[in-house]
């Protein structure tokens, strides 16, 4: 690790400010970014922690009935709180990592950090959520721009995530035997006005929509009427864990236990 | 009934609570006062020239004491292999120079090229950052089979190829085996892959090198599984220190596995730099330090080949394996593929024709060496991966095929220069079959099948050969030391004992059922016995613990130094009782007379060794202190039967262990409890190896797997609950407590069983696939069923 300053803004406008300054990233958990420093494979000069903003922080509903999980929520957190409104997030964070990582790593930190093999991005992304930044609002759909890439600007922040409440929902995982990272998983989420299906770990760009599984559900939720539907497996990843084939296989596999799970 | 101390006692062990409760002592808690701090600089690439390293820059850095190359190192030894092999054609091995910083040229990824001593890690750090290093990058050979080409790159120029030895064994019997395949009713043949692995002890290395200008003595502290080896290697054949000026102590030591047997270059850096900077100088490995400089296990390939009669009896039996070395000969690299491997293809059978060709390959990775049962789960493998493969192609039953090749007579000798002394097949295979509960699993079975589950049964028996080993052999089959063991009992005044032992104990319980050993044989509470290993400054010269030795040889030790112990204080006892040595009788922590009700207790004894007002001292001498070595006559041979029972999910190919039942024969046994641990501990290392761990490099020789985001380890979800068993005893019939070792028996018998199950799973599901290669992954699982 080199050297660096920290910061702790109480405020997000005073995290904000702190993001101006000259090589500056934010810290929401570290779950990715200390290991990283730690290798020496990055060298902010300095680190804005996002810990001690209490305005990000919290589980709640809207007006609107959504579910508004402030960015600097750790994961241990949403598991309980979201448990009554929204089980199938709830469970998605319950399983993340480990107890270590659950009480330390934040939604606004998974989400920035757009890792292809994350779970939060899958949720996102299948309950068509809104990504707040301490600028603006942001659809999933336009949120999410490949591996690690997403629409967030040099110093915004993720604020707070807002999840439209499905009907129903399921996350359904297959671990990367090392890490315990999704190899491939699926967010499965029913609406009144359609199916939403994202795929997390599989694609080299990252998390996306399954949309041909979105149309067949949309019309008959039933987890048989997907056998036979297949994602292509050349952009998917392809590594020590599983050939590209494999995971577009995962795929039909993940998104058919999803469905059968939420009784389809 | 159980009994509650001494031989055969559960006694708790006592060093947990100092490891539990994080009041151990391990190497990374020694500091010394004005310590300085040593950053390796490890090469990046796994082969090239090593034109240059420009130090001017770091030299000028905050709080840099002095930066070492391979230059600094030229009038100094390289790293000794401590084992020579011996080809088939009676050459001996290529054994290319293993500089401690590298020097002209790097050959692996990760091999130390300079070393920054500094105030502080940080600083040390920062300035090797600062070197400059002009590597011009050559083509890496990773591949065994390409390494030993015509024409393949060199990982070393100064030898005359890539092929350490071509070993024959046993060269004579070759052609009578060629010719016992021609005249085979049926052969079986079985082409795998034992997996490299990397073996991840908890506690990363740790070498703390001091110096005495005063006295000119050194001080190594050291993460070793055997300290004393450690002092005459580095001592006599690098660094060229005396061994009267060095000392080497390994205190805690938080796992070994066998990583942590050999002697490394950071070792020898330490005590060379604290000497050469007047200062004490440590280096802690990082846990990716250890994927790249620990060295490695396994990584064999080898065709294998069963020849059996028209009665299905094992004919002959031939192989032919290439063994990564690695890019340089780690300590005991040699011996693992050939007299620890080869020696073990008979297994529990009677094949009396048996050839094994072993060939010993250089790449461009990291040295390959001992882990956990070394060889021997290599053994293990290709043999009980066959004999299951034969079943299924002949049509008979695995268990029953098994059984009727068992060796039954015992002592046998082996077709592999080896002699079983005793052992009981037939017996752990029975209790395995009763633990199995083979019966069951028909409706197991079923349950699975509701599930959309695949259900299978794999077993497999093993055979070792620990306990090593006798001197006079293992010096006639190479090896460049001795391999008995010492112990020295100390009786104190008042009647307590310190036993220094020349085993090491890096969590195996040794300072729990060593003590048991002595309080059983002078009756006196277990807590009257402490424990002392890791100090060459405090015990006599001692080999280690390693092969499943340390009871069985070091165990031996202290037992004869204990009866010496007993004979002087019956003779102290039979002058203070006035009665004739000849009557005098140790029971319970006393002497007495034999047919009277005079006695005299322990302590009393002990008293008169060291107060000698009344005393024979016309006979005997003072003191009560006593030193034994033991060399073993014979290897041990520890046996078993193993059952696994998996899951597969065909959709996903994900296997999960339902079921794990182990009948292990280990002779003798003195604490039962710790015996259970040493066998869940090997087969978490087993089924580690057989379903996650994979150490994978690229064509280039970068490692892949070089961090546990992609190097997976078995953790508790991935176990089962382990049915053990060790009541099945055959006593070793040459050593005094009968004693056979368990240490390494869970790791090496338990892959074929996982595997065998798989390809059961398999099969019933309708996937007749005759092999797949560990680990079992889910993703090769699917490709073997959709290939």
């Amino acid at each position: 690790m080199y050297n660096f300053e920290i910061e702790k803004p109480a405020t997000i406008a005073d995290a904000v400010k702190a993001l101006g300054r000259d090589e500056a990233q934010p810290l929401s958990g570290g779950q990715t970014l200390i290991p990283t420093l730690k290798a020496r494979l990055a060298a902010p000069s300095v680190l804005v922690s996002l810990h001690g903003i209490d305005e990000m922080k919290g589980v709640c509903l809207d007006d609107d009935g959504r579910l508004c999980i402030g960015g600097a929520t750790i994961h241990s957190v949403v598991a309980k709180e979201a448990q009554a409104h929204y089980p199938a997030l709830a469970g998605l964070a319950a399983r993340i990592g480990d107890p270590a990582v659950r009480n330390r790593g934040t939604i606004g930190g998974s989400v920035a950090n757009n890792d292809p093999s994350a779970c939060y991005p899958a949720a996102v992304l299948a309950s068509g959520a809104t990504v707040v930044t301490n600028k603006r609002e942001i659809a999933a759909d336009d949120y999410f721009q490949g591996m690690f890439a997403t629409a967030l600007e040099e110093g915004e922040i993720v604020t707070e995530v807002k999840f439209p409440i499905p009907q129903s929902a399921h996350y359904e995982k297959h671990i990367q035997p090392a890490s315990r990272f999704p190899l491939v998983a699926a967010f499965v989420a029913k609406y009144a006005d359609g199916v939403r299906v994202a795929i997390t770990g599989a694609s080299e760009d990252g998390v996306f929509r399954w949309t041909e599984a979105e149309e067949m559900l949309s019309n008959s939720f039933a987890a048989d009427g997907l056998k036979g539907l297949t994602v292509d497996g050349s952009g998917m990843i392809s590594d020590l864990h599983g050939s590209g084939e494999y995971r577009a296989h995962l795929v039909g596999v993940m998104t058919r236990r999803a469905v059968a799970a939420m009784g389809g | 009934m159980p009994k509650d101390s001494g031989i055969g006692a559960s006694s708790k062990r006592r060093e947990d609570i100092r490891f539990l409760t994080g009041s151990g002592n391990y190497t990374d808690d020694i500091n010394i006062r004005g310590q300085a701090h040593v950053y390796f600089l490890r090469s990046d690439v796994a082969h090239g020239t090593l034109k240059g390293i420009d130090t001017s820059a770091a030299e000028a850095m905050d709080g840099v004491v002095r930066i070492f190359t391979g230059a600094d190192f030229e009038a100094v030894g390289g790293m000794p292999c401590g084992w020579q092999v011996t080809d088939r054609h009676g050459q001996p091995m290529l054994e290319p120079k293993h500089p401690i910083l590298a020097h002209g040229k790097v050959r692996h990824v990760g091999e130390p090229i300079a070393a920054v001593v500094a105030d502080t890690l940080e600083q040390a750090r920062d300035a090797a950052e600062a070197l400059v290093v002009d590597i011009d990058e050559l083509p890496a050979v990773i591949d065994m089979k390409e390494a030993v080409r015509d024409g393949a790159t060199k990982v070393h120029d100064d030898i005359a190829s890539n092929l350490c030895y071509d070993w024959g064994f046993v060269e004579e019997n070759k052609d009578a085996v060629n010719k016992a395949f021609e005249e085979a009713a049926h052969v079986t043949t079985l082409e795998l892959v034992n997996n490299r692995l990397v073996a991840n002890p908890m506690e990363p290395r740790v070498a703390v090198g001091d110096y005495a200008r005063g006295t000119d003595e050194h001080t190594l502290y050291t993460t070793s599984q055997n300290p004393h080896v450690i002092r005459l290697l580095m001592g006599a054949f690098v660094l060229g220190i005396p061994e009267h000026k060095l000392r080497v102590v390994a205190p805690d030591v938080g796992g070994g596995f066998g990583t942590k047997i050999f002697h490394y270059q950071e070792e020898a850096f330490c005590t060379f730099a604290a000497k050469a900077c007047n200062r004490a100088v440590k280096w802690t490995s990082s846990r990716s330090e250890a994927f790249l400089s620990d060295a490695h296990g396994r990584d064999h390939v080898t065709k294998i080949e069963l020849a059996l009669d028209k009665d299905n009896n094992f004919a002959a039996l031939r192989t032919d394996t290439y063994a990564n070395m690695g890019a340089y000969l780690s300590t005991f690299a040699p011996s693992v593929p050939t007299w620890l491997h080869g020696t073990l293809m008979a297994g529990n059978y009677k094949t009396p024709l048996i050839y094994v060709n072993v060939k010993a390959v250089f790449t461009n990775t990291v040295p390959v060496d001992a882990y956990r049962g070394a060889g021997r789960p290599e053994a293990t493998y290709q043999l009980e991966r066959l004999v299951d493969k034969a079943a299924h192609e002949l049509g008979v039953d695995p268990i029953a095929l098994r059984r009727q090749n068992f060796i039954t007579e015992f002592p046998y000798a082996t077709p592999v220069a080896v002699e079983y002394d005793t052992g009981d097949y037939h017996a752990t295979m029975d209790k395995l079959e009763e633990m199995a509960d083979i019966a069951g699993f028909a409706a197991r079975r079923r349950e699975s099948e509701a599930k959309g589950k695949l259900r299978g049964f794999g077993v497999n028996c093993y055979i070792e050969a620990c306990g090593i080993a006798p001197s006079n052999l293992v010096g006639q089959l190479g090896a460049r030391a001795g391999l008995y063991e010492s112990a020295t009992v100390r009786v104190n005044a008042t009647g307590g004992l310190v036993v220094m032992t020349g085993s090491h104990s890096h969590g195996q319980g040794h300072e729990t059922s060593f003590a048991q050993v002595v309080a059983e044989m002078i009756g006196i509470d277990e807590n009257m016995v402490e424990i002392v290993h890791g100090d060459t400054a405090r015990g006599p010269m001692g080999m280690g613990t390693y092969g499943s030795r340390s009871i069985a040889v070091g165990g031996s030790a202290m037992v004869r130094a204990t009866e010496k112990i007993i004979a002087k204080a019956k003779k102290i006892a039979s002058h203070l009782l006035e009665a004739s040595e000849s009557d005098i009788e140790l029971k319970d922590g006393a002497f007495s007379v034999a047919g009277t009700d005079k006695s005299v207790a322990w302590g009393d004894v002990t008293l008169a060794a060291y107060v000698p007002h009344n005393y024979p001292l016309d006979d005997i001498e003072p003191g009560l202190e006593e030193t034994a070595f033991y060399d073993p006559s014979n290897f041990t041979y520890p046996s078993g039967a193993y059952a696994c029972e998996v899951e597969l999910d065909p959709e996903t190919g994900h296997v999960s262990i339902e079921r794990f039942s182990a009948a292990d024969d280990f002779g003798n046994i003195i604490n039962p409890m710790i015996v259970t641990g040493q066998v869940h501990g090997g087969l978490a290392q087993g089924i580690g190896q057989a379903l996650l761990e994979n150490c994978v490099y690229d064509a280039e020789g970068q490692l892949l797997s070089a961090s546990y985001m992609d190097y997976a380890m078995p953790r508790a979800s991935d176990l089962p609950f382990y049915d053990v068993d060790h009541s099945c005893q055959t006593p070793c019939t040459h050593n005094p407590l009968g004693v056979k070792g368990c240490g390494e028996a869970g790791a090496i018998g338990s892959p074929p069983a996982v595997v065998n199950a798989v390809l059961d799973a398999m099969r019933s599901g309708g996937k007749n696939v005759s092999h797949i290669d560990m680990p079992v992954t889910p993703s090769r699982v699917w490709a073997a069923m959709n290939g």
